[in-house]
């Protein structure tokens, strides 16, 4: 559907309430496989990775990964689930050449970890409790490459290849309850449960989460439901769609946008929604239909009679309990009282995602808003003119370092800003900058005397108008002064040395 | 035969305990031990075809190094030495392993079974590579896609299945040694109806990792020789726990070759409680394989032993579950066998999707009763019949599980006849699949409770003059249980007889024409 057939956002949340729900899968950074001793690495050569397990070889069998069962549980606390005593895995049946054995061995009616919830913040500061139905852990499958087609999709290829580094990969899969209420929100809701769970998986240590990678893949359930009159009964729900490659924050906001428009142009047209997957284009904008999906799918599921139930001792989980750090809302919500920030410094500090790196620079010892004020001015200008990461340029130290330097009357910020660009050159600590660039201020009076003498002398006009009391005419010293001193004063010292000089 | 042959002859009759203490006072050989055995298979496997792989260079070379490090006076295992044949279920990195299919024809893995690791570790010399039904389903090795093992004692009829060429290697002295793996009676059954000996651990006793899955909850590998004192010395091998199979026991075992050997000499049974089970015998059996088994329990009897009858009557729904439980994994097990990563690949013609290619190669490369039981699985699995199929069937195991534990209260084994019948002719029961499933009536129940048992001769049936088993089974992890009463018992039978059984077999004439390379026969 093209932009023009969508219907407008506002006009499509007059008509019909969003639905949501959302399956993301999590890849645990374990040392090894979920159930064999290969590497849990993938990329390099194609199928250098792999045992007999992930190939499925006849007379192989999985064994569980004691630390991905760790890893599982400790997610599932943080998501406030419970851990069941005894859960089982599940063998899921179907023929896809990516699946090595044509079953994934996942968790079906017995989940490690079920009926949770997580607290998301929305981008104007309001609490939003996402319902997590369940966590469950589940194997990767294989990478497929098509070949020779247009578009890299299976249809119209002329053959395809399959890389099994990645099958048998760690992965839990985290399944909301159905959310109601986002409402206007529901494509920033999106946006910021999945960065809430990705937040709290890098807190955790249990992933790398980068989506660009693949580590965090996000499934976006939606569909519509008919807004009915005060006092009429609810509708029914709406059939909905399940978009998939969604791998970036900014996508799983944009593609929720474009399902409600899109799937309320068709309803308000008299059509109906398909339930089906739909893929997302990055480049477009747009979903496109994938297969069919129903609910009557059959996986065949039964318990996986290679493995034995997971059993974590009550020792374990409640040591797991205990390891957890502070939820990531709670978090923020009591660095925003130490930090003392307003609403809208440390929305601006959330949504620049320097939250560690502010974190480490006040640990280093700088003021938060010293910290604050540096990394996300400019700090982050010159990473977005870079087009890098911010937290790749300087380390926290070094910006502790030169707020240092700035608070012991050392530097000014403009000389400041200067060092920081030498450190971000790698020409050393902010201290070696400064003394190899020769930026310290000029805090030997004698020589700014010298200069305001000589300015005070070639402006007699100002020096009389300061005479007289007229104070601002000042300033015109003050930057002869300040560029014979190529910026190296500190402007407040030669105010008041002028104005004394010129009183003299 | 010149005195060289005879020579030959003696030492493929000799037990395996026997070889091995041979072997270990120099008085002979590994290598001449080997070639013995690999002429033994080159004069009769022509008419017996136990054996879908022979690898004599690699048995040959095999025993030189042992040969070689007990010249150095290495102290050797029990069984060092002493050749083996290996159920072809079992993966071997030196030989094709196919499952008796098709679909694995040439497949030769890229890693050794933990069972058939434990045997070279332990200096066990693999012969070859032994006939059996495809993918372990059947009773009498005629679902192999290599064609069907030939019964020793009559070369007309079956040898017992699936593990047929295991326990007819072993009861035609081709190997004093074979591994088996049985799923419903696969070792026990053949065992019984070729004058052998065959055991089922308990579930769990030995890995299971590289032994190609039928159904993974009842599958279980062990031991097939010619005297229950072989089963438990072959069974010390490959026993233990193994990291890489998760359902392994970690439990630490008592020697079942003690055991066997304390049974070989204590012959009393005083104190021992012997229930026989009713559901197990009677109306269907044949006569003869009734009457060994009544004078067996008098044997049992006369060395003070208290029979008793017990009553099962889950037992009755056994094969029902059974059939439903072992297709529903089976059809899971084999999805892999989709000529993508390994095996047979079949193209259709104007080729097609990778779905068209998977559908040709699995249409190819499975046998009628392959697909029969694929289809009976996936049914059985599919949402809306899953409860009233496999969740029934599971509850019928429960059931069975119970039954074993209320009688295993009060007996210390039970007892039945390891067969219905004694061996059928080949081709009488192949186009009758439930008269075919009926034979492992006695069988099943162990492996839905995972409890162990074993099968050993008590006779030839008066009217066919063809072997007759009877099986213990005792609670689970009471192993060395079995090894004891069985060869208590097998020692008061040989005491009657004068003999061994399988010294009565058939001479199998020699065949001087077989070929004698390398490779598949």
């Amino acid at each position: 559907m093209n932009k023009a057939e969508l219907m407008d956002y506002d006009r499509a949340l007059e008509l019909f309430e969003p639905v949501l729900g959302f399956e993301v899968h999590v890849e645990l950074n374990t040392k090894t496989k979920m159930f064999s001793d290969a590497p849990n690495f993938f990329g390099g050569e194609p199928n250098t990775n792999v045992t007999p397990v992930d190939l499925g070889l006849p007379g192989s069998l999985p064994v569980v990964n004691e630390q991905a069962v760790k890893y599982s549980i400790s997610l599932g606390l943080a998501l406030g689930c419970s851990i069941a005593p005894s859960s089982r895995f599940a063998r899921k049946n179907y023929f896809y050449p990516d699946l090595a054995k044509n079953y994934q061995i996942s968790q079906f009616d017995e989940p490690i970890a079920f009926g949770g919830s997580v607290e998301v913040e929305l981008p104007d500061g309001r609490l939003f409790t996402v319902p997590i139905e369940r966590a469950h852990m589940e194997e990767d499958a294989g990478k497929l490459t098509h070949v020779g087609g247009a578009t890299g999709r299976i249809q119209g290829a002329e053959y395809s290849l399959v890389d099994y580094n990645r099958a048998g990969v760690p992965l839990v899969e985290i399944v909301t309850d159905i959310i109601y209420g986002a409402e206007y929100d529901a494509p920033e809701l999106a946006k910021a449960y999945v960065s809430t769970i990705r937040d709290i998986v890098v807190s955790l240590g249990i992933s790398d989460a980068k989506m660009e990678r693949g580590n965090l893949r996000c499934d976006a359930n939606i569909s519509l439901r008919r807004r009915t009159a005060p006092g009429e009964p609810p509708a029914k729900l709406g059939t909905r769609t399940e978009t998939k490659n969604v791998n970036s924050l900014r996508s799983v906001e944009r593609a929720i946008r474009y399902e409600i428009q899109r799937q309320a142009a068709i309803l308000e047209g008299g059509g109906t929604i398909i339930q089906e997957t739909r893929h997302w284009h990055e480049d477009t904008g747009q979903t496109s239909a994938g297969r069919p999906k129903s609910d009557a799918d059959d996986y065949r599921y039964f318990p996986e009679p290679d493995l034995l139930p997971v059993e974590p001792s009550a020792e374990l989980i409640e040591e797991l309990r205990a390891a957890l750090p502070e939820a990531p809302a709670i978090r923020r919500r009591r660095l925003k009282a130490d930090w003392g920030f307003t609403d809208l410094e440390f929305q601006d500090v959330v949504n620049s995602g320097l939250l560690n790196e502010i974190i480490e620079t006040t640990a280093a010892g700088a003021s938060a808003q010293s910290a604050r004020k540096w990394w996300t001015g400019e700090i982050a200008r010159v990473a977005n003119a870079r087009g890098v990461d911010a937290s790749t340029l300087v380390s926290p130290l070094h910006v502790s370092e030169l707020v240092a330097l700035v608070d012991a009357g050392t530097l000014t910020d403009r000389l400041a800003r200067q060092v920081l660009e030498g450190v971000i050159e790698g020409e050393g600590t902010p201290d070696e900058v400064v003394a190899s660039r020769g930026l310290a201020v000029v805090s030997d009076d004698g020589a700014l005397i010298a200069a305001i003498d000589d300015a005070l002398a070639s402006q007699p006009d100002v020096l009389a108008k300061i005479r007289d009391g007229k104070v601002q005419a000042a300033g015109a010293v003050i930057g002869a002064v300040m560029k014979a001193m190529k910026g190296q004063a500190d402007a407040a010292r030669v105010r008041e040395l002028v104005l004394e000089r010129a009183n003299a | 035969m010149s005195p060289e042959a005879t020579r030959q002859h003696d030492l493929t009759r000799l037990s395996a305990a026997d070889l091995a203490s041979t072997l270990a006072s120099r008085e002979v050989s590994s290598l001449e031990v080997t070639e013995a055995h690999l002429d033994r298979i080159h004069a009769v496997d022509g008419d017996v075809r136990a054996f879908l792989h022979v690898a004599a260079e690699g048995a040959r070379a095999a025993a030189r190094a042992v040969d070689a490090r007990r010249a150095a006076g290495e102290t050797l295992g029990a069984l060092a030495g002493v050749p083996i044949a290996i159920k072809d279920v079992l993966c071997t990195l030196d030989m094709p392993s196919t499952a008796g299919s098709r679909i694995l024809q040439g497949w030769v893995p890229p890693y050794d079974a933990t069972v058939v690791r434990k045997l070279r570790d332990a200096d066990l010399i693999p012969l070859g590579k032994t006939n059996m039904d495809e993918f372990a389903m059947g009773s009498s090795t005629e679902h192999s896609a290599y064609g069907p093992t030939h019964n020793p004692w009559d070369l007309d009829r079956i040898p017992g299945g699936s593990g047929g060429g295991s326990a007819a290697a072993v009861a035609a002295f081709e190997a004093p040694l074979a591994l088996g793996s049985d799923t419903g009676g696969s070792i026990r059954q053949p065992a019984a109806v070729t004058g052998s000996v065959g055991m089922k651990p308990t579930y769990g006793g030995v890995s299971r990792y590289g032994a190609i899955a039928l159904a993974s909850s009842l599958d279980q590998v062990g031991p097939v020789s010619r005297t229950v004192l072989d089963a438990a010395l072959l069974h010390d091998v490959i026993g233990g726990h193994d990291p890489r199979d998760s359902t392994s026991l970690k439990d630490t075992w008592p020697s079942f070759a003690a055991a066997a050997r304390a049974g070989q000499q204590n012959l009393s049974l005083k104190g021992l409680k012997v229930g026989v089970v009713t559901e197990l015998g009677g109306d269907g059996f044949q006569a003869g394989v009734t009457q060994r088994f009544q004078e067996a329990l008098e044997l049992l009897t006369s060395a003070g032993a208290e029979v008793v009858e017990v009553s099962t009557p889950s037992f009755e729904y056994a094969i029902a579950a059974y059939y439903l439980i072992l297709p529903a994994e089976a059809s899971s097990n084999l999805a892999k066998f989709d000529s993508v990563r390994f095996g047979l690949r079949v193209n259709p013609t104007g080729g097609g999707t990778v779905e068209d290619v998977m559908s040709a190669t699995r249409e190819a490369g499975f046998g009628p009763e392959v697909k029969r039981r694929i289809i009976l699985g996936t049914y059985a699995l599919s949402a809306g019949y899953y409860d009233a199929y496999y969740g029934s069937a599971q509850k019928v195991r429960t059931l069975i599980q119970r039954d074993f534990a209320r009688v295993f209260a009060d007996v210390d084994v039970l007892v039945s006849p390891s067969a219905p019948t004694t061996a059928f002719k080949l081709g009488e029961k192949l186009d009758d699949p439930l008269s075919m499933y009926l034979n492992d009536l006695t069988t099943i129940p162990a492996n839905l409770a995972g409890v162990p048992g074993i099968s050993l001769p008590v006779g030839l049936a008066p009217e066919d003059g063809l072997p007759v088993g009877i099986q213990f089974m005792a609670p689970a992890r009471a192993d060395a249980r079995l090894y004891s009463v069985g060869a208590t018992l097998e020692a008061l039978l040989e005491d009657r007889w004068g003999h061994t059984l399988l010294s009565q077999a058939p001479d199998l004439a020699p065949q001087e024409m077989f070929a004698s390379e390398e490779g598949a026969v």
